[in-house]
């Protein structure tokens, strides 16, 4: 082994040693050789399955976003077994002959993006500003509010499709008659409304465990000092929890960017109005036109990791929890119970 | 110092009179039950809607009246293959749970335990698959699955579904091994154990409270799937439950049969809302153990 031995203590950061390798092996430095042949033995199961459900479907569809779609040959009436390679033409297509469809497509998903994501935000903090408050009745609470996160998706969109038929709930109730599940704008809200219900309260649990680990003190000096509850609200609440809002959000964000099912069900597929990227993707795919499909794919894929990159560079969202974890192992290993 | 602290505290919560007080706790309570409410009746309206009659199926009462089986009598219609969906789900949520969890215990293990090269580069990693868009795997699996003849099998919809299931039960059971004190292991290590005796015999007891939580949350994530299980499947035996509910179709093609798509919905949501309110405290704790350090 012409290894060079890095010394404990030193973070194994950026080594000039290929990606793959240390991702795949594990290798010691710090521990006993033992502990990390242990580790190796222990991870490379986890890491294999990833390999091939995760890492090798994504270079597949990089590859398969290249081929366009085989089937009749214009040029001898045969169908072609194999897919042509068509290069970078299924991009090209996104800017020219299929763009306005995936245009369509990448701003609805944007749209569902922001909005549900933001009211979700703010109905969440809410929710779990009041649940704090309340000190009786905090197990009906959440198990109330846990029942929306656990109602799967696509039952939720049927629910919410009753719900907003035009003889349904919703109508009836606004007095009105509106045909939510049809082509337009209110197609739009209708799943925003759906969406928001699902997993708003998931946010509002989010947060209360972050506000709960906040220790009383804080409260009571602001208080001695004066500040009043909005005040305390902007200058205390939101910057403590803001560690643990940011990843929730960035985890909404992520769920929101990928939304399939609640469109799919509750509106319908191929509809202009509420088309997202992955139901645009699926529906190539399911027609066999697996190129177009990839390439979609493949933009949906880069769309989610460069928001994901600007949370975790911009926002400084702490992903891995390794800092924190670091600090909680120095402080004694001390961690509050959220659960109380 | 400590005295004029707590008679300045006492001072300034006085100043509420307690009608106030009272008038403010009230009004929480009323938000608390308006928080629980929205939430759930949604919820409600899918049970009541069940219980209604097909004849009545637009009424928009609170209760329904008469209540009737009918449609959950519609639902279990051999022509409907509920049954077999159902079963389905089970198989492929139960065999996608177990699978995840072993590989991820261990993984877990070493994530929390022992020090190695690459440590944060593989949570980074496994963090980052959970947040993948799912459309982006399934694209590729359905073309490779479609030439090894897999569309309309068990593995078809569980290889897959491993990619979401794998990374929840890692990251999960790694905050949770955290939490567990090192002094087990090495009282274990001290009294003659090897390593893996001491996991085998002090850690997966201790933290099988956790191994449990994990395997609850991951069902739930496997059984509410519906991407992967509506594009690789084209059969309705192979149907999982949400797709074969999303597919019903009514007496006549024109009507949407919302009384037994409303009927299977309570059926399929039943087991999690009886998981979810036996284990609650358990669910928030290891939901929020990532969000809240």
């Amino acid at each position: 082994m012409t290894k060079t031995e890095i010394p404990p203590g030193v973070d194994a950061g950026p080594s000039r040693e290929p990606v793959t390798r240390r991702r795949l092996a594990g290798k010691p430095a710090r521990a006993t050789a033992g502990s990390g042949r242990l580790a190796a033995l222990l991870v490379s199961p986890t890491l294999l399955v990833l390999s091939i459900v995760v890492i090798y479907p994504t270079l597949m569809a990089l590859k398969e976003s290249l081929y366009g779609p085989k089937g009749l040959d214009p040029a001898t009436g045969f169908i072609s077994d194999t897919e042509p390679f068509v290069a970078l033409k299924n991009y090209a297509d996104i800017f020219g002959a299929a763009g306005e469809r995936f245009w369509n497509a990448f701003w609805n998903t944007t749209f569902f993006t922001v909005v549900t994501v933001g009211l979700e935000t703010v109905i969440g903090v809410a929710m779990a500003l009041i649940m704090h408050k309340a000190f009786r009745g905090r197990g009906f609470v959440r198990a109330g509010i846990l029942i929306p996160w656990a109602v799967p998706t696509a039952i939720s969109g049927l629910l919410w499709r009753w719900i907003f038929n035009s003889d349904g709930v919703a109508n009836a109730l606004i007095g009105h008659q509106i045909l939510w599940t049809t082509e337009g704008f209110h197609a739009k809200v209708a799943v925003i409304v759906a969406e928001v219900w699902k997993t708003a309260p998931f946010i509002g649990l989010l947060v209360l465990a972050g506000l709960q680990v906040i220790p009383k003190e804080v409260y009571e000096a602001a208080r001695l000092d004066g500040a009043r509850p909005p005040r305390q609200f902007w200058h205390i609440t939101l910057p403590l929890v803001k560690p643990a809002l940011l990843v929730a959000v960035l985890f909404r964000c992520m769920d929101a960017l990928r939304m399939f099912d609640l469109p799919y069900i509750l509106v319908g597929a191929q509809k202009h109005s509420v088309e997202t990227l992955s139901m645009l993707a699926q529906n190539e795919a399911s027609n066999v036109r697996f190129g177009p499909a990839s390439a979609y794919a493949v933009l949906l894929f880069l769309y989610v990791f460069l928001i994901a990159l600007a949370f975790v560079r911009l926002l400084g969202a702490d992903l891995v929890g390794e800092g924190a974890a670091r600090r909680r192992k120095k402080a004694g290993r001390r961690r509050m119970e959220v659960t109380a | 110092m400590t005295t004029t602290l707590t008679a300045k505290t006492t001072a300034i919560s006085t100043r509420t009179t307690p009608v106030t007080a009272k008038w403010r706790s009230g009004l929480l309570y009323a938000s608390v039950v308006a928080v629980v409410a929205c939430c759930l009746a949604p919820f409600y309206w899918m049970l009541v809607s069940s219980l209604r009659r097909t004849s009545d199926i637009f009424d928009t009462s609170l209760v329904p009246s008469p209540v009737s089986f009918e449609n959950y009598r519609a639902v279990f219609d051999p022509a409907q293959g509920f049954g077999r969906a159902l079963l389905n789900s089970l198989v492929v949520a139960g065999v996608t749970t177990v699978l995840a969890l072993v590989l991820a215990t261990f993984t877990a293990y070493a994530m929390a335990r022992l020090e190695f090269r690459g440590k944060r580069l593989i949570l980074t990693l496994v963090i980052a698959t959970s947040m993948f868009p799912v459309v982006s795997i399934v694209v590729p699996l359905l073309k490779l699955f479609t030439d090894v003849g897999w569309i309309n099998t068990y593995q078809a919809l569980i290889v897959p579904s491993m990619s979401f299931a794998l990374p929840l039960a890692v990251w999960n059971l790694t905050t949770f091994f955290r939490q567990m004190p090192d002094e087990l292991e090495h009282a274990a290590m001290v009294d003659g154990c090897t390593r893996g005796q001491a996991f085998r015999k002090v850690i997966i007891p201790l933290a099988a409270p956790g191994i449990f939580t994990t395997a609850i949350i991951t069902f739930i994530a496997a059984w509410n799937e519906f991407l992967i299980a509506l594009s690789m499947t084209n059969k309705p035996d192979m149907q999982t439950a949400p797709v074969a509910i999303s597919k019903f179709t009514g007496a006549t093609t024109y009507e949407t049969p919302f009384g037994s798509q409303m009927a299977a919905g309570v059926l399929v949501t039943v087991p999690l809302v009886v998981m979810v309110l036996l284990f609650q405290r358990r669910i928030v704790a290891g939901l929020t153990a990532g969000a809240a350090k």
